[in-house]
């Protein structure tokens, strides 16, 4: 054996902690490349040797997708740089959307003992958070908080808002942020310079950074998902209706008061839809469901009534839908979001697609029935209207059609789709009521109206769990556990178009029922 | 083609001598061949190599002037047997794609290319696609080498040293007559950097010149006996000359203190890697000096025996740094040592995970633990018990969801993939297989179609086994790409020739779009050096399929779905073929948005469409998601305590492609959707027309307002 050097350990080199190690966690789209770029022409205008390096591929596609950059003094050769983030070993880390930042901190990319993170706050959802009938959207607050503890320093906002309101993108006011947060050793200038060598869409890159990097420098406020605070509604309208509006809202807000927090709401909800009267109807309904309820509940079971009745009352029928489609409001919203400016037009195409339900829903109660109940006449009217229509309701014809059919309101009572709401209204209610005093169990029955929603085979899909989820809990409402059951039943129902979830639900009960 | 163009980067191909050139690897790449003499270049697209044919491509005019021919092979056995010019003429010719799947399809020439032997230099770059990211099986192409025994680089992974690899193959190749194939991993060819250019040579002999004084030589040609004499060949010269030629040229590098107990064997590809962990154990310097020596192998194939040995000798143990699997380098440095009966022990897969990505924290843990084991005197008392006192990050791994790739804003083949989903609703589920492409993310939700794909034009032809026909006849979807790559002959002739009752779905972008839009025969556009224009139906009928449905307009979802439904019902024998056309959306966007927005300027009418949903007639159902998964159609929760569920909303990245409300009509969804077209520009005539009509609905809106009770926000 040769003799060996003497290879004992030695301090690190102390000019390694001159690398500054950047990664960029994007989605495909977002500009991860062109932001990598100029991050890199910055450190090299500044005397700094800088590589970068990034997968490509199908990222573009919307896939997460990570770019990578090194920089370290280039005086006294080319050091060797790392083609890949190393968890534990970045410095600096842009997520340039909210659930790419917990990638991030999952990746063990964010350290509290070295990493600057930037965040942008907004959301870009997941298709599987998007696909699931009910609420599956991810907490960005659980992203925040871990933020908060992985992070040396932790920088967010919604960079994706700043730069549209700026005219930009959002690589123009991530780059902002990261001048803005100090962690690269160049002067705002610098990174400016970087920008306006890049030569496309100069002035509002600019502008996205300018802003950016002051909200880098001062966030504008500690929550940056707070909303500004609700304006008031005003209620306009002839005389007679303000005033027997009045009377409703005084009676509304002489219930207890966590009631009338959504019953307000509901109020205004139901007499939008039909009238006064129909508002009356409602507080009738509510006032009953508050004559079996109590204060030592908090009145948790009226609160929801107000909150499921009013849905239900206010069903989606053709009559409603040609009625928003053909307010002014809604003409002046649309024109805001798709940002109109003088001297454009704007062509409305509405997207309709009736069948024979939706017209003998519309018939006589007693006639419609029977016309329902006639398949050879379902298909004559399915063929004289089922198909789909395209309506321009910026052209006068359409729109005379949607406005005569919204105006409809005072035929609505008679109609047959009304008798089936109120039959069903009356069903769910008199169930859920019929349970008391088991409470909690109300309570939940109650909140299944949550299933029942959208149009044709949706609705009927909607409909079909509910009837499912209750018949399920009927089964074991003896059970002290049944409001727990009813709720589980519930979600399960939301979790998936098929009702897989719900079926595997049923199931379970089905195994101890 | 989709109209990009790379002038930018063709300016890079010209630099001279002296000057420097700075930006991607891949790039470099493309301007070190024309710095060595190419004569011919060719290839087949795909990530990463897809930069180094565009740019060719849109430098036409350079190659010309240099005498070098550029050919867009139809495939990666074309490219790969392109390389014959090399067996009988003194030409460099060089050929690119995709590895593993690439040389899988190229494997049939590459043999045959390596039997034969080569006069001219020939270079294979592989744009290894392997570990995060990669959109492919996860293979090495490195086992193609060891088969047909052509020679392998693998460089370490900044642009001097990639750039002086393709000088070294050419030459290797040329000194042992056999082909060279040079690995470049997919972060390597992205990797930026710079490097000290040469002015561009022309061949020596060009392909052009060649043909005035044709060669031929029957013991090159790949028939018993010369196919024997060729094996020997391969043993008794070619080897022995490139194991020559890689010693005396120094294509491998030492590091390091000459003698230390240990020492490291790495792939050249891992260099950088292995220098990371080494700096973060305090082994190696901010230039890469390192402590523990190396031994670089950027010939990984054939591996030296005598120069490893020299580099074992007085060593204790070896760690072999081999990404990836099976372990071929481990095994055959094992038997060297076996052989030469050495005491040194070598380490590799029982330290490093066998399959995988060697990452960051990879490489520092496998380090760490061998030199723990090895040499623990180098390791700091930190390294050898790390005493970490690290907060409790809390876990968000049941919180984020997971992104894969899929349809882009607009992208004309979700409502194929749509109206799929529709007939599936009316027949139940489907036997559905699927090729390579972009049409492979339908796998994924919400679509959830096709379960296999078995390579690129394959799609069909992997569903042959159920073209006899059954209670529901197959379907199996493949795009133009994978069409003209070999899917006509593989897939449809397959079909036709076996009167397969199967349906088929061609997916037709207007050029190979998954791989950034390159021309193929049936693009739309004209194209000065390459035969476009030629319809895929006409392929079709030539190979006696007669019955070929056009969609020309996929978003319709309603017509789609008759199609295909007409497609699984009709009663006519053989073979089903739908052709579903619609551009890339997404390299569309990228020519006509700037464009429409020049036309604004300019004063001219344009329209913009641009869809969105009335927040109040959306019920959160979200089935039109289901139906979709565009990446503008979202949700968003509202600001209504009587509502539970968010509701649809569509962005401003909307392009107005129409699959939204085309599939809430054809699934009968909702009334939500509407489509806002905002014209700049208008005429005075349509001004006019317009300001009338807002005045009648006004009225009739003020009218009814004044009736009954409106609530509103207080201005």
């Amino acid at each position: 054996m040769t003799a060996h050097d003497p290879l004992i350990a030695q301090a690190p080199d102390p000019a390694l902690s001159s690398i500054i190690k950047l990664a960029v966690l994007a989605v495909g789209g977002q500009g991860g490349g062109v932001l990598t770029g100029w991050i890199e022409d910055l450190a090299r205008q500044n005397g700094y040797a800088a590589q970068a390096t990034s997968v490509a591929g199908v990222a573009q596609r919307t896939g997460a997708t990570v770019y990578y950059v090194e920089m370290a003094p280039a005086a006294g050769g080319t050091p060797v740089f790392s083609l890949m983030p190393a968890a534990g070993d970045v410095d600096v880390m842009i997520a340039a959307e909210m659930m790419e930042a917990g990638r991030a901190i999952i990746r063990g990319f964010v350290t509290p003992d070295r990493t600057t993170l930037i965040a942008s706050t907004h959301r870009a959802l997941a298709v599987s958070e998007k696909m699931a009938p009910g609420d599956g959207i991810a907490s960005s607050a659980e992203v925040m908080a871990a933020a908060e503890i992985a992070a040396r320093r932790f920088i967010a906002a919604d960079f994706d808002t700043l730069a549209i309101r700026n005219g930009s993108v959002i690589s123009a006011s991530l780059f902002g942020a990261l001048a803005g947060s100090g962690a690269l050793p160049f002067p705002r200038e610098a990174f400016e310079a970087a920008i306006r060598s890049s030569g496309k869409g100069v002035e509002g890159s600019l502008r996205a950074f300018g802003a950016a990097f002051a909200e880098a420098q001062s966030p504008t406020s500690d929550a940056p998902e707070t909303r500004p605070a609700k304006p008031a509604l005003a209620v306009n309208g002839p005389a007679r209706l303000t005033a027997a509006w009045a009377d409703l809202q005084r009676r509304a807000l002489a219930l207890p008061a966590p009631v009338h927090e959504l019953a307000l709401p509901g109020l205004r909800k139901v007499v939008d839809f039909q009238d006064i009267a129909y508002g009356a109807e409602y507080l009738g309904r509510l006032e009953s469901v508050l004559a079996r309820d109590s204060v030592a509940h908090c009145y948790a079971l009226t609160r929801e009534a107000a909150k499921y009745i009013a849905n239900a009352m206010a069903y989606d029928d053709v009559i409603r839908v040609a009625d928003l489609k053909t307010r002014a409001a809604r003409l002046t919203r649309i024109e805001g979001e798709m940002r109109l400016r003088d001297g454009n037009l704007m062509q409305l195409t509405e997207y309709m697609h009736p069948r024979a339900e939706e017209i003998a829903g519309l018939l006589p109660a007693t006639f419609g029935a029977r016309i329902a109940a006639s398949p050879v006449w379902m298909a004559r009217l399915d063929r004289w209207f089922s198909k789909g229509r395209r309506m321009r309701t910026d052209s006068l014809l359409a729109f005379v059609m949607l406005h005569a059919v919204g105006g409809l309101k005072g035929w609505r009572r008679r109609t047959l789709r009304h008798a089936q709401e109120v039959a069903h209204l009356d069903q769910w209610l008199d169930t859920a009521l019929g349970v008391l005093p088991r409470y909690d169990l109300a309570v939940e029955m109650i909140r299944c109206r949550r299933l029942i929603k959208g149009y044709s085979d949706t609705h009927a899909r909607g409909q079909s769990k509910f009837d499912r989820v209750l018949a399920a809990t009927a089964q074991i409402a003896d059970r002290p556990d049944a409001a727990d059951w009813c709720r589980r039943l519930r979600d399960a129902a939301l979790k998936d178009e098929e009702g897989k979830a719900l079926d595997g639900a049923i199931l379970t009960i089905n195994s101890f029922a | 083609m989709a109209e990009r163009s790379f002038k930018a980067e063709v300016e890079h191909l010209r630099l001279g001598e002296g000057e420097t050139f700075t930006g991607e690897g891949i790039l470099a790449i493309t301007k070190a061949l024309l710095e060595n003499g190419v004569g011919y270049v060719g290839g087949y697209q795909g990530a990463p190599i897809s930069h180094l044919m565009d740019v060719l491509a849109d430098a036409q005019e350079l190659l010309g002037e240099l005498g070098v021919r550029f050919e867009a092979n139809a495939n990666e056995a074309a490219a790969a047997a392109m390389l014959a010019a090399s067996v009988h003429y003194p030409i460099r010719g060089a050929v690119t794609f995709k590895g593993s799947v690439g040389v899988n399809v190229a494997s049939d020439a590459l043999a045959n290319l390596s039997s034969s032997g080569v006069t001219g230099g020939a270079l294979v770059i592989v744009g290894e696609d392997y570990g995060e990211g990669s959109s492919i099986m996860q293979e090495r192409s490195h086992a193609f080498a060891m088969k047909s025994q052509f020679w392998l680089l693998d460089p370490r992974p900044n642009l001097p040293s990639i750039t002086k690899a393709v000088s070294d193959g050419f030459e290797l190749s040329e000194a042992s007559n056999t082909p060279v194939m040079l690995m470049v991993r997919i972060r390597s060819c992205h990797v930026t950097g710079s490097f000290r250019t040469r002015d561009n040579r022309r061949p020596t002999l060009s392909v052009r010149d060649a043909l005035s004084a044709p060669r031929s030589d029957f013991a090159r040609v790949v028939l018993p006996p010369m196919s024997y004499a060729h094996e020997q060949d391969k043993i008794r010269n070619r080897w022995p000359a490139a194991e020559r030629f890689i010693r005396e040229r120094g294509l491998n590098e030492v590091f390091g203190s000459a003698s230390a107990p240990v020492g490291l064997v790495l792939q050249g590809g891992m260099y950088n890697g292995v220098i990371r962990a080494l700096q973060r154990l305090g082994l190696a310097d901010l230039h890469g000096n390192s402590r523990v020596p190396l031994y670089v192998l950027n010939v990984t194939y054939p591996l030296v025996s005598s120069e490893f040995l020299e580099f074992c000798e007085g060593k204790e143990q070896i760690l072999v740094i081999e990404e990836g699997q099976p372990e071929f380098i481990e095994q055959q440095l094992s038997t060297y040592l076996y052989r030469a009966g050495t005491p040194v022990r070598l380490r590799g897969k029982d330290i490093f995970p066998m399959a995988g990505e060697y990452t960051g924290q990879v490489m520092l843990d496998s380090l760490t633990t061998f030199l723990k084991q090895a040499a623990p005197g180098l390791l700091a008392a930190v390294h050898r018990a790390p005493n970490e006192d690290r907060p409790q990050i809390p876990d968000l791994s049941k919180t984020v969801p997971i992104r894969p790739p899929g349809f882009c804003t607009g992208c004309p083949e979700r409502p194929i993939f749509a109206a799929m989903k529709l007939v599936q609703k009316e027949t139940g589920k489907l036997q559905i297989s699927a090729d390579i492409g972009c049409h492979l993310f339908a796998a994924l939700p919400p679509f959830e179609i096709g379960g296999a794909t078995m390579g690129y034009g394959l799609g069909p032809a992997a569903n042959a086994a159920f073209g006899g026909g059954g209670a529901s006849r197959a379907i199996s979807v493949i795009g133009d790409g994978g069409f003209w790559h070999n899917g006509l002959s593989s897939s449809f002739g397959n079909m036709a020739f076996n009167k397969s009752d199967s349906v088929a779905v061609i997916v037709d972008n207007y050029y190979s779009a998954a791989t950034g839009g390159q021309d193929v025969m049936s693009s739309r556009a004209d194209n000065a050096t390459k035969a476009t224009r030629n319809p895929i139906s006409k392929a079709l009928k030539g190979i006696g399929i007669t019955w070929v449905r056009e969609v020309n307009r996929t978003y319709d979802v309603g017509h789609m779905r008759d199609v295909l439904r007409e497609a699984l019902t009709t009663g006519k024998p053989g073979p089903k073929v739908i052709v579903a056309s619609s551009e890339c959306m997404l390299n569309k966007q990228r020519r006509e948005k700037p464009l429409a927005a020049q036309a604004i300027k300019e004063g001219r009418r344009v329209e913009t469409p641009r869809f969105g949903v009335d927040e109040d007639i959306c019920t959160g159902d979200h089935a039109c998601i289901r139906l979709s998964g565009c990446p503008s159609l979202s949700l968003k929760r509202l600001d209504d305590p009587l509502r539970d569920d968010p509701v649809a909303s569509i962005d401003q990245s909307c392009v107005g492609c129409g699959n939204c409300g085309e599939v809430a009509d054809a699934a009968i969804l909702c009334p939500s959707f509407y489509e806002a077209r905002v014209v700049h520009n208008p005429g005075p005539w349509e001004r006019r027309i317009a300001a009338l009509r807002a005045r009648i609905i006004g009225w009739l809106q003020s009218r009814r307002s004044a009736r009954r009770l409106t609530f509103e926000a207080a201005r």
